[in-house]
């Protein structure tokens, strides 16, 4: 199980915890035009990295916020967390 | 009886306490503090199972958890337990155990005959033969297997022992109370840090409970315990005996199993059985220690041959002679502490050492006692079926290649040492990269990768003396970084004898015209000869070998036997060992009973209950519930003898006909507040918010990004900038998150705040004609007309002194209101509404006549928004605003969205007015044409109609686009 530190709240088991997937995925502007196959890309396609990761968790059972993780996939292990307006 | 093989005195057994047990049905006498192993030895019994393949008999092979045989059935508290080991099972009074995979009985079983055709059960066996044909395998070949294979029967009662999780913190975590546990808990505990000392037997101490040491002044056995006893009173330490650290998981982790009660004769109702402790460690010494390593030669199997620490323990913790005319087989001076054990309570060994000559100071003390000693001497095969009752014994060439002077000798068991296999399976579960030791031909922990230090012979050292020093520093060391304090312990003297090198021998060869079957793995009954097959089979990987052959498989997972397995595979694929490599370990280190992984999360325990604030009125009024995610809701409320299908006929019909009133606390509520909320739900809803007003409902229906429909539901615009979101019931979870999502990362600058107010509201939905009266009497200041309150519209009111919102919405079709309260006046509410609805008929429906009237009102819910559909599947395009971007709404204009023959919903009425169609058929053209025969769509919900009285279904149906 992992341990999740938590910008807001501090270090926390990973079951108080939900998983958000890439944090890297930038939703396109409202009221923009987009190709087909840029929105498909926003929508569907995902990198799934050996290695580094920076991912988004939410701390459900706790204070509710979205936190970015990154974290190594094969590792488990977990370099830094950060608020939802940090980056790295 | 003759063969009582029980000491006159030593051990550490209580001899005050007898106790009575029974194994397979006949009664024996052991003593307090036993196992079921030293009992039935101490009784003379070594015949206790058979084995998994051949059904060969089986005797102890170890003492402790590394035991590959000795498994037993047992019963306890009218429970039975499968797969226990009797080299751990404690003894109390009237325990009864049986021997498994045996039929008739241990004695004679007819399985054997699997020994004698052991020509046709090679490696891979069952991938060879049970192949064809295919159909063959479900069901004939695998029940049959399946009968024949296999250990202890799980019962298939449910069971009532109960099991406990605990979750702890601590800065050391220890696993093992050897010297090396024992040092570095102390020297942490004094350094003020929060330590759990963990030992998986009864008794601490691990090899000091059997070795001839001195410490400081005392034994090692009361040096053992008195550091115990210190540490026990210290309140930053927790020490925990009958407990097993069976997983290194991430983030160090750690999960123990404490048998809590396994060792009693019965538990308390509340006292559990076991109980599984999640540990959150800053630090973890692993001081797991070492197993010894079988030698390998022929029969190595049959009762009677043992490992030769296990029979040490026999003598020096129960006072028990696992025989009376024994051989020690040793290519190290371990086996040489068993014979002086041996000697000392009056009885003579003779000790095979396979080296050519070694001299060390206990090699020394055994030639004084006059210990008959041959060097250059292997066993060549034991002999005896169910019992050793000689062996063949050979002189041993220097290049170990030749066997000579092969003679038989009279002896009743073999105790065999093969030197020593650090139990590195924590590190390793951990991410420890393990390295090959050459000098004690096993591997050992290397580069740690989480915060795990391995210490004591289980990090390959084995002199005391180095053990000791090391530990204290090491707990020292780890507790300061953590604690900031360092109280210097004093490390004590240390008197041990010094040993010699092992030999590297291990394999005894076959005598020409000879195939014994020399067995790697006990369990499983894997032969150097099937390791051997599978190599000539093209098996590289030492991983296939292990898959191949099931070499190390099983409950003992290879702790005896995974060593010399890697041996003969380096050997004859003329590799060197750490070429080769090990197969991975992974966790649990031991078996662990399914409840306790379980633990309390059973029967309705397994989740959560949320109740409504009326629950107990319904309860009190005949409610059926139904469980409605972790929420239960009223079905239907049962009148007389009625069922399911009549009682919600009459529900329903009672609100076309009059008025009805439902729980509807369950929906999901959100509050949304904030100057930018309007502009946040015109994002998140397909159809426009700008304009509501304040005081009117809308409904909404919301998107994912792919253009599925994700929920739908009403939301009311309380004030300027304060709305009331309400969400179907199974999604308000998710639809909560989807909203912070949307304000934390994508959205940060709409001022907006959202939570979950879905437990603060009761609500209950008054639907019928009659329901205005209702209303109307319940709220007799507020004007409540068509034209007070119109469709949609909001108010709050005073009902009866507590505050209320009332929405004017419907589910059904019919005039209908919902009227919230606060949570706790929920009850008072409902029962007012009861009381004043009687003369208006009013009677409560349940989620049964709800949804009768919704699939009459085609109304779309769950099943129709099933995480499958987008709005138009729905018919719910008309929500969908062509002005304003949405989220999803770039999705739908996606090719496939905007194909023809989309499946839609659809009302179906079947034409004999009389066959209901279940949820979940499929409609198709022709039903019987060939497959596959292309599906058109399927029910998605089914009603009997209230209203026209015949079935009624809605249907995801391909159409033509209208």
């Amino acid at each position: 199980m992992l341990y999740i530190k938590c910008p807001h709240c501090g270090l926390r088991p990973q079951t108080e915890f939900s998983y958000g997937g890439d944090a890297t995925v930038k939703r396109p502007e409202l009221n923009k035009e987009i190709s087909d196959q840029d929105w498909d890309n926003f929508v569907y396609l995902r990198k799934s990295p050996r290695g580094k990761h920076l991912e988004l968790w939410q701390h459900i059972s706790g204070c509710r916020q979205w936190i970015k993780v990154e974290r190594d996939t094969l590792t488990h292990e977990i370099f830094t967390t950060l608020k939802a307006n940090e980056n790295i | 009886m003759s063969d009582n093989f029980r000491l006159d005195k030593g051990g550490l057994i209580n001899r005050n306490k007898k106790i009575s047990f029974k194994f397979n049905g006949k009664k024996y006498f052991g003593y307090e503090g036993d196992t079921i192993a030293s009992a039935l030895l101490a009784n003379g019994v070594h015949l206790i199972g058979r084995s998994f393949k051949y059904h060969r008999p089986r005797g102890f092979f170890g003492a402790g958890v590394d035991e590959p045989y000795a498994i037993v059935q047992m019963n306890r508290n009218n429970e039975v337990d499968p797969n226990v080991r009797a080299t751990e099972q404690e003894l109390f009074e009237g325990l009864e155990a049986k021997s498994v995979n045996c039929w008739p009985n241990v004695n004679f079983d007819i399985g054997a005959i699997n020994n004698f055709l052991n020509k046709f059960f090679p490696a891979g066996f069952y991938y060879k033969t049970f192949m064809w044909p295919k159909s063959f395998w479900y069901k004939i070949y695998e029940p049959i297997i399946r009968k024949a294979a296999g250990f202890g029967a799980a019962s298939i009662k449910h069971d009532k022992e109960r099991y406990e999780h605990k979750y702890e913190y601590c800065d050391l975590l220890i696993a093992g109370t050897g010297p090396s546990g024992l040092a570095s808990a102390y020297a942490a505990a004094q350094n003020g840090a929060r330590v759990i000392l963990a030992e998986d037997k009864s008794r601490f101490g691990g090899s000091l409970l059997t070795s001839e040491v001195t410490i400081g002044n005392q034994s090692g056995q009361e040096w053992a315990e008195q550091i115990i006893s210190e540490l026990k009173s210290m309140p930053n330490v927790i020490v925990k005996n009958r407990s097993q650290v069976f997983g290194y998981y991430d983030h160090n982790m750690l999960v123990m199993s404490e048998r809590v009660s396994d060792h009693l004769p019965k538990t308390d109702k509340y006292t559990p059985k076991q109980r599984l402790w999640y540990i959150r460690a800053k630090e973890v010494v692993i001081s797991s220690g070492s197993i010894e390593r079988p030698l390998v030669f022929g029969n190595n199997d049959t009762p009677g041959v043992m490992l030769s620490s296990a029979a040490k323990e026999y003598i020096k913790v129960y006072g028990v002679l696992v025989g009376k005319k024994p051989i020690v087989f040793t290519n190290n001076d371990s086996g040489y502490e068993t014979a002086i054990e041996f000697k000392k309570n009056g009885v003579d060994p003779i000790v095979l050492d396979t080296r050519k000559d070694a001299d060390s100071e206990i090699i020394k003390e055994a030639k004084e006692l006059n210990i008959n000693i041959k060097f250059s001497y292997v066993v060549v095969a034991a002999k005896g079926y169910k019992k050793v009752n000689s062996a063949d014994i050979a002189k041993i060439s220097d290049d170990k290649k030749v066997i000579s002077n092969v003679e038989n000798i009279k002896c009743d068991c073999i105790c065999v040492s093969g030197f020593w296999t650090p139990t590195i399976h924590l590190a390793s579960q951990s991410g420890n990269k393990t390295k090959f030791n050459e000098e004690i031909d096993a591997f050992v922990p290397s580069h740690s990768k989480q915060k795990e230090t391995t210490l004591g012979s289980a990090n390959g050292v084995f002199t005391l003396e180095e053990n000791l020093k090391t530990s204290f520093e090491k707990g020292s060391e780890l507790s300061k970084k953590i604690t900031n304090k360092e109280n210097k312990v004093s490390i004590p003297t240390v008197v041990e004898k010094k040993s010699s090198k092992h030999d590297k021998f291990w394999c005894v060869p076959l005598p020409e015209g000879k195939n014994y079957k020399r067995f790697l793995d006990f369990q499983n009954d894997v032969a150097v000869s099937d390791i051997q097959l599978a190599l000539r089979e093209g098996y590289r990987s030492i991983e296939h070998v292990k898959r191949y052959t099931t070499l190390g498989m099983a409950t003992d997972q290879g702790k005896t036997s995974n060593l010399n397995g890697l041996q003969l595979v380096s050997e004859v694929e003329n590799k060197v060992v750490p070429q080769v490599g090990h197969t991975t370990f992974r966790p649990p280190y031991t078996p662990v009973s399914i409840g306790a992984i379980v633990g309390r999360e059973v029967g309705k325990h397994s989740k959560p209950t949320r109740k409504s604030p009326m629950h107990y009125w319904h309860e009190k009024n005949n409610a059926v519930f139904v469980d409605a995610g972790v929420w239960l809701r009223p079905r239907y409320y049962k009148q007389g003898s009625e069922n399911l299908f009549v009682a919600s006929k009459r529900e329903a019909k009672n609100v076309r006909q009059n008025v009805g009133v439902c729980d509807v606390t369950t929906l999901g509520k959100i509050d949304i507040k904030g100057p930018d909320a309007a502009e946040f739900l015109n994002r998140v809803y397909t159809n426009a918010w700008l304009k509501l007003p304040v005081g009117k409902a809308r409904y909404g229906v919301m998107l994912r990004e792919d253009g599925i429909v994700m929920d739908d539901g009403t939301t009311t615009r309380i004030s300027e900038n304060h709305y009331h979101m309400t969400t179907t019931t199974a999604q308000a979870a998710n639809v909560l998150s989807h909203l912070e999502y949307y304000l934390q990362l994508v959205w940060p600058e709409l001022n907006v705040n959202v939570v979950s107010s879905t437990e603060q509201w009761a609500g209950a939905a008054i639907a019928g004609p009659k329901s205005r009266d209702v209303l109307q009497k319940l709220f007799p200041d507020l004007d409540v007309s068509n034209e007070g309150l119109p469709f949609m519209g909001y108010m709050e009111g005073n009902l009866f002194g507590v505050n209320a919102k009332i929405f004017r919405i419907s589910f059904s079709g019919e005039l209908a209101y919902e009227v919230n309260v606060e949570s706790d006046h929920g009850n008072f509410m409902w029962e007012k509404i009861m009381e004043i609805g009687k003369e208006f008929n009013i009677q409560p429906y349940g989620t049964e006549a709800l949804s009768t009237l919704r699939i009459e009102m085609g109304h779309v819910a769950g099943s129709e928004l099933d995480g499958r559909t987008i709005p138009y599947d729905n018919s719910l395009e008309g929500l969908v605003s062509k002005k304003k971007d949405f989220i999803g709404k770039r999705s739908l204009s996606k090719k496939a969205y905007l194909e023809p023959d989309r499946q839609k919903v659809v009302g179906v009425v079947p034409l004999d007015k009389k066959t209901s169609i279940p949820e979940g058929s499929y409609i198709v053209k022709d039903a019987k044409a060939k497959l596959p025969n292309p599906k058109l769509g399927h029910v998605s919900a089914s009603c009997w109609s209230v209203e026209y009285d015949n079935p009624f279904h809605l249907q995801l149906l391909k159409t033509e686009k209208i």
